[in-house]
């Protein structure tokens, strides 16, 4: 499957198993997602699409009863590896949550804190945020208010915020965690576009509860069910022509 | 109908009624204790009363001085803050952040337990092992000091301060501390760069109560501080016996005659107690309401 996806592989999961305690919650997930492009995940509620996406930057790590087998390449490193630097593996893949959540500090330290823990010289911040903020289309909106308060800032300039602060680090991959979830539909499309324009640069994957923007975003698609990953390609075949029945039913809305 | 009304009304009424006592009996305390405490100033003048640097309420001539008093209740207030404060948040941090669940469950009912404490009996424990403890380690003339009186006070406000610093840190949201962490940070750099900032309003909250706990304590301070009312030099003074101004009040209440300017004077110093502790309470909330990143 993976060889007529033509550009270079940047995340190689094999095997991946995941269980919450006794609750076996991802089966045997194996995908290649390529580099420079948007792979977004979908799936109905509890597929396991998002744990599989927090898999990639080792968040599961943070809960006690979550156990994984399997192994996750990425850049040809296995990052479950024993001697991988977790606070390395996040610095090089950044991600964005459902619900756009700014540190309660000045919007200048939202987007300094990054690089400020990663040891960037004070003299440099100010480029570092200025391009940071421009990459996360919000420069525009609040490059005379730097210093006020970014929970003062809309719902989706925050969300953009968010995106801004994760550009700031650097990484090689940013993770999406249904970032438009709690957004407006106006709010969706700058992100939509802003995705779009980070593709360039950067490996995406994206969960998505929402068709319409798997369809628009993406190069490829995952489908997700009950903790399998059933169906993998390009978007346009999934949504297509779906090799598989469950797919099918899924996209043309007949559960989910 | 109109019967369940009435009984409607009643129930809210007798509701409107237990919440304004709380008020009531604010007003009352205040009209009470400064009307009592401003006849002092019939006789003796109010810059004599906070100047004055001796208090000889029976000699003769008599000195009403506060000063002693007030610098008493500092300096024992002042040690107690700076042994407690950075200890109670460390554990606060310690038992939110760090621990194992199974520590934290036996750390924090612990330390809740605590505040149950009879102020006497931390006095007794204060008198019977810290004093002598402190005299013979530190060879002074007498173990009953200012420094003796911060120790107690101070583990007498670490529950205070460690169960509301614990709250406030529990209650940053999940979402912050991960995006912190996603973004490279270690556990430490999420811990005092965005959790503790982010629940700073309500540590300082418990900061501010546990100061009131302290300078308001009686009991054990009048036990393990020797009430010398003289004024104390600094740094000598916290290893010397000192007197506060609660303790002054325990102390000769009992023995002064109703409406002499003794009694007066120490209604005035009842007042200067309240006002002081007004000031914590309005500075406490000052502070929650100046951090305008507060969630």
């Amino acid at each position: 499957m993976s060889s007529d996806l033509g550009k270079k592989t940047e995340i190689q999961v094999k095997d991946l198993n995941l269980w919450y305690g006794d609750n076996h919650a991802l089966h045997d997930v194996s995908i290649n997602i390529p580099k420079n492009s948007v792979t977004a995940l979908i799936g109905p509620s509890g597929c396991g699409k998002s744990t599989f996406l927090r898999c990639l930057n080792r968040m599961n790590d943070l809960i006690p009863s979550c156990r994984i087998e399997g192994d996750v390449h990425i850049d040809g490193e296995n990052i479950y590896s024993k001697n991988i630097d977790v606070v390395d593996l996040r610095k090089r893949v950044g991600m964005v949550f459902q619900k756009p959540n700014p540190f309660p500090m000045s919007i200048y330290d939202n987007v300094s804190y990054g690089p400020k823990i990663h040891g960037a010289k004070k003299s440099d911040l100010d480029g570092i945020v200025e391009d940071a903020l421009k990459s996360g289309a919000l420069w525009k909106e609040v490059s005379d208010r730097l210093q006020s308060s970014a929970l003062d800032l809309s719902g989706g300039q925050q969300q953009r915020l968010c995106i801004a602060r994760t550009l700031a680090v650097k990484p090689e991959v940013i993770l999406f965690d249904e970032p438009c979830s709690a957004l407006d539909p106006l709010s969706t499309s700058k992100i939509e576009d802003l995705i779009l324009e980070l593709k360039k640069d950067y490996t995406i994957v994206i969960v998505t509860h929402n068709m319409q923007q798997a369809a628009r975003v993406s190069d490829h698609t995952a489908f997700f069910l009950v903790g399998d990953m059933v169906e993998f390609g390009k978007t346009e075949q999934i949504f297509e022509s779906p090799q598989e029945k469950s797919t099918e039913d899924y996209i043309t809305g007949r559960f989910g | 109908m109109i019967n369940r009304n009435l009984k409607e009304k009643g129930i809210e009424s007798l509701l409107f009624f237990s919440a304004v006592i709380a008020v009531v009996a604010l007003f009352l305390l205040c009209i009470f204790l400064f009307s009592d405490g401003i006849i002092l100033f019939k006789h003796i003048s109010v810059t004599s009363f906070i100047t004055d640097t001796k208090w000889f309420p029976t000699a003769e001539p008599v000195h009403f001085g506060l000063l002693p008093l007030l610098l008493g209740s500092i300096i024992v207030t002042t040690g107690a803050v700076i042994f407690s404060v950075p200890l109670g948040i460390a554990a606060a941090i310690y038992i939110s952040e760090l621990a194992d669940p199974k520590i934290a469950n036996i750390v924090k009912p612990v330390t809740e337990i605590l505040a149950g404490i009879p102020s006497v009996v931390y006095g007794f424990f204060g008198l019977v092992v810290l004093v002598p403890f402190l005299q013979k380690s530190l060879g002074l003339p007498t173990g009953q000091t200012a420094l003796t009186g911060s120790i107690m006070l101070g583990i007498m406000a670490l529950p205070t301060i460690i169960s509301i610093s614990e709250d406030a840190i529990n209650s940053v949201p999940r979402s912050l501390k991960e995006g912190s962490l996603a973004l490279g940070s270690t556990k430490w750099q999420t811990i005092y760069k965005v959790t503790v900032p982010a629940a700073l309003s309500g540590i300082s909250a418990a900061v501010m109560l546990g100061i009131g706990r302290a300078i308001g304590e009686t009991m054990t301070v009048m036990m393990v501080t020797g009430n010398s009312a003289v004024i104390p030099g600094f740094p000598s003074g916290l290893f010397a016996p000192v007197r506060t101004m609660t303790a002054t009040i325990a102390l000769e209440m009992g023995e002064v005659p109703q409406g002499s300017d003794h009694f007066h004077a120490l209604f005035a110093i009842g007042s200067v107690l309240f006002i002081t502790t007004f000031i914590i309470n309005i500075i406490a909330n000052y502070i929650k309401r100046r951090y305008r990143f507060s969630l």
